[in-house]
């Protein structure tokens, strides 16, 4: 199966806004989008991650800018005009409907001919692995099936667009795995341009080729995994892929892609976004698995631990600095809790955002 | 090993809280049937089935279950074809309860009332076929009442309600992202009604029209108010009321009260029997 209908060069997004009453819960979002390309709209819930996406379905109008497919605009196009294959969260498959026929739907709305339509249903019946559950109700699949069903019925249609929205968000965590590898085989098999809703950093560091983080109703940063895992632009950013460890310090000194913070008494490397000046200060940020104990030297940063988790491999422990903070590290060994450590960042791995305007 | 479970189950006290409810219905519902089915077989003259013989051989009794027919079935599905899109519109509003509450109105005021009302509304000087004559749209009132329409509107506006509220409680029922998902796929609004919203439906339409049926075939009192209860809108319920007050044949009117109730049953048994061929199972589009 070979998506057919997929003749566009690159989606995109003209300052598209959405408000409800007074709230704005999309402001001036600018997007561009090439064909075949995997897109996470990545973002706590409440960023406008799902607006955004109901928007380009067109079951949600926008109240400001205009959608571009190519040179044709398509935000004033109902939902039925614009062809889209959309997965929803709860996967709305229809539920007087067997598996085939559900699957056959988008088709069968489009008059294709009755042989045709058996032709491709057996076909995403077997890209989804199905086989064998055609004449079953959605009501007697467990939901993975129901996941695959959804999926296919919005891919036979061949549509230019995939779009997902959470729609792993109803497994449970072992089939959430094997249905984020399902996901990516279809999309790697397709090509289809995708852009896929998610709240879940890993999903999208382990499914997108561009990651789209939104917030407040705006896009952070885009940017592909890596980009994004390695260098969030902002602080918010940082902190929403992971970066849980907050202290704040002052820079002392800075060769532009390096900067020497001083928290306490502590002087620790960091790398950062914007070029920094002497004496600011700022929040240095930096994961949990980039901390543990070590010797104490001018690097590490005093505190006392005040609970540990045993995870297998290791420890996650929480701990207090000097100053309050409350401080992730992980430690090969048990710690015990009120014992002091010092503990040291790994190498390139500390963050520091310069307050604004300071 | 666990015993073997056992054919009858142990005997619950709690079931006995069910006594006075089962009471209740005995005395108010199962006795007065019970009652009537024997009397029906039991005329003052004549054997067993007397009763029913000289129904069924007077064209003046047997006609009215036609003439009953004739009004219920279409005024029911009338109101049926009505109350499912005014109830796909309400569900998408958002003060729904503003509109539900003027829709329910008729009910609170009772079929006499709206009989009256309509009586002169409908009549020879009333405004509506003044306001007819006004526009020039006819010459001379049109005749609305004492007949067979006047009685067939009077049961519409009084069905409407009653049907409405069913509906709508059976169309909010279905999951809204089943319609936006057949949009998604190509589905236009026709489409998305005929081949997703009215099979999800369909079981609920079914309870509708037996609930909005029976109300319409026991019609009275609009029979006889707005309509001509010597001839065209002469219901079953006239001809049991004449046997039992005016020809004072308790057993004559009792058969008419059972052949009544064996029409609606199989009128309800046959809707019912359909109903069993469409989908009945939850309205959702899956988890969540």
């Amino acid at each position: 199966m070979a998506m057919r209908a997929a003749a566009f060069s690159e989606l995109r997004f003209d300052r598209i806004s959405r408000s409800f009453g007074p709230i704005e819960a999309l402001r001036e979002v600018t997007l561009t989008i090439r064909k075949g390309e995997f897109i996470a709209l990545l973002g706590p819930s409440g960023c406008g991650k799902s607006t955004t996406l109901n928007i380009l379905a067109g079951l949600l109008p926008a109240t400001g800018g205009g959608i571009w497919l190519d040179e044709r605009r398509i935000d004033t196009l109902r939902p039925e005009e614009r062809g889209f294959g959309m997965v929803f969260q709860n996967y709305a498959l229809f539920p007087h409907l067997n598996v085939r026929r559900n699957i056959g739907f988008g088709l069968a709305m489009r008059n294709v001919a009755r042989g045709e339509i058996a032709r491709r249903t057996q076909e995403a019946i077997a890209l989804v692995r199905l086989e064998g559950h055609e004449d079953k109700l959605p009501a007697q699949l467990s939901g993975g099936q129901q996941q695959r069903v959804a999926i296919a019925r919005a891919i036979v249609i061949e549509p230019p667009l995939v779009l997902m929205d959470e729609p792993l968000s109803n497994l449970d965590a072992k089939l959430r795995l094997e249905m984020r590898a399902e996901i990516r085989r279809i999309h790697a098999s397709l090509g289809a341009t995708t852009i896929y809703v998610t709240h879940d950093q890993e999903e999208a560091l382990s499914l997108a080729d561009r990651i789209v983080v939104m917030q407040g109703g705006g896009v952070r940063q885009i940017g592909t995994p890596d980009d994004l895992y390695a260098r969030p632009a902002s602080l918010d950013v940082a902190e929403f892929m992971g970066f849980r460890n907050r202290l704040s310090g002052e820079a002392i000194e800075s060769n532009g892609s390096e900067t020497m913070v001083r928290v306490g008494a502590a002087h620790l490397r960091a790398a950062g976004a914007a070029p920094v000046a002497i004496g600011m200060r700022g929040t240095l940020v930096m994961r949990t698995a980039d901390l543990s104990p070590a010797p104490q030297d001018a690097s590490t940063i005093q505190a006392r631990v005040t609970a540990g988790e045993f995870r297998g491999d290791g420890f996650v422990c929480s701990g207090a600095s000097e100053d309050g903070a409350e401080l992730w590290f992980t430690s090969p060994t048990r710690v015990a809790i009120g014992e002091t450590v010092h503990l040291r960042v790994e190498p390139g791995r500390a963050r520091f955002y310069p307050e604004a305007g300071a | 090993m666990a015993p073997a479970p056992s054919a009858r189950a142990p005997f619950d006290g709690v079931a006995l809280l069910a006594a006075p409810a089962v009471l209740i219905l005995c005395a108010l519902f199962v006795y007065p049937f019970a009652y009537g089915l024997w009397l029906s077989f039991a005329p003052a003259v004549g054997g067993a089935l007397a009763n029913y013989r000289k129904f069924f051989g007077d064209p003046f009794l047997y006609g009215t279950i036609a003439t009953t027919l004739w009004l219920a079935l279409p005024v029911t599905l009338l109101n049926l074809v009505v109350a499912v899109p005014v109830a796909m519109r309400v569900r998408l509003m958002r003060n729904q309860r503003v509109l539900t509450t003027i829709l329910v109105l008729p009910i609170t005021l009772g079929v006499v009332l709206i009989a009256q009302g309509l009586l002169t509304y409908l009549g020879p000087q009333g405004w509506f076929n003044r306001a007819l004559m006004a526009i020039g749209l006819v010459s001379h009132p049109i005749r609305l009442v004492h007949n067979y329409w006047g009685v067939f509107l009077s049961l519409f506006l009084t069905g409407l309600p009653f049907t409405f509220l069913l509906t709508l409680s059976h169309i909010s029922g279905i999951d809204p992202a089943l319609e936006q998902a057949s949009a998604t796929l190509g589905a236009n609004a026709r489409q998305r009604f005929f081949a997703v919203i009215l099979p999800l439906l369909a079981p609920g339409l079914a309870i509708a029209f037996c609930l909005s049926f029976v109300q319409a075939f026991s019609v009275f009192p609009s029979a006889i108010l707005l309509g001509a209860p010597a001839g065209p809108t002469r219901v079953i319920s006239i001809a049991a009321y004449q046997a039992a007050f005016e020809d004072f044949d308790y057993s004559m009117a009792s058969a008419i009260a059972m052949l009544m109730g064996g029409v609606q049953l199989a009128i309800i048994a046959a809707v019912l029997g359909l109903r069993g061929l469409a989908y009945r199972g939850p309205a959702g589009g899956g988890k969540g």
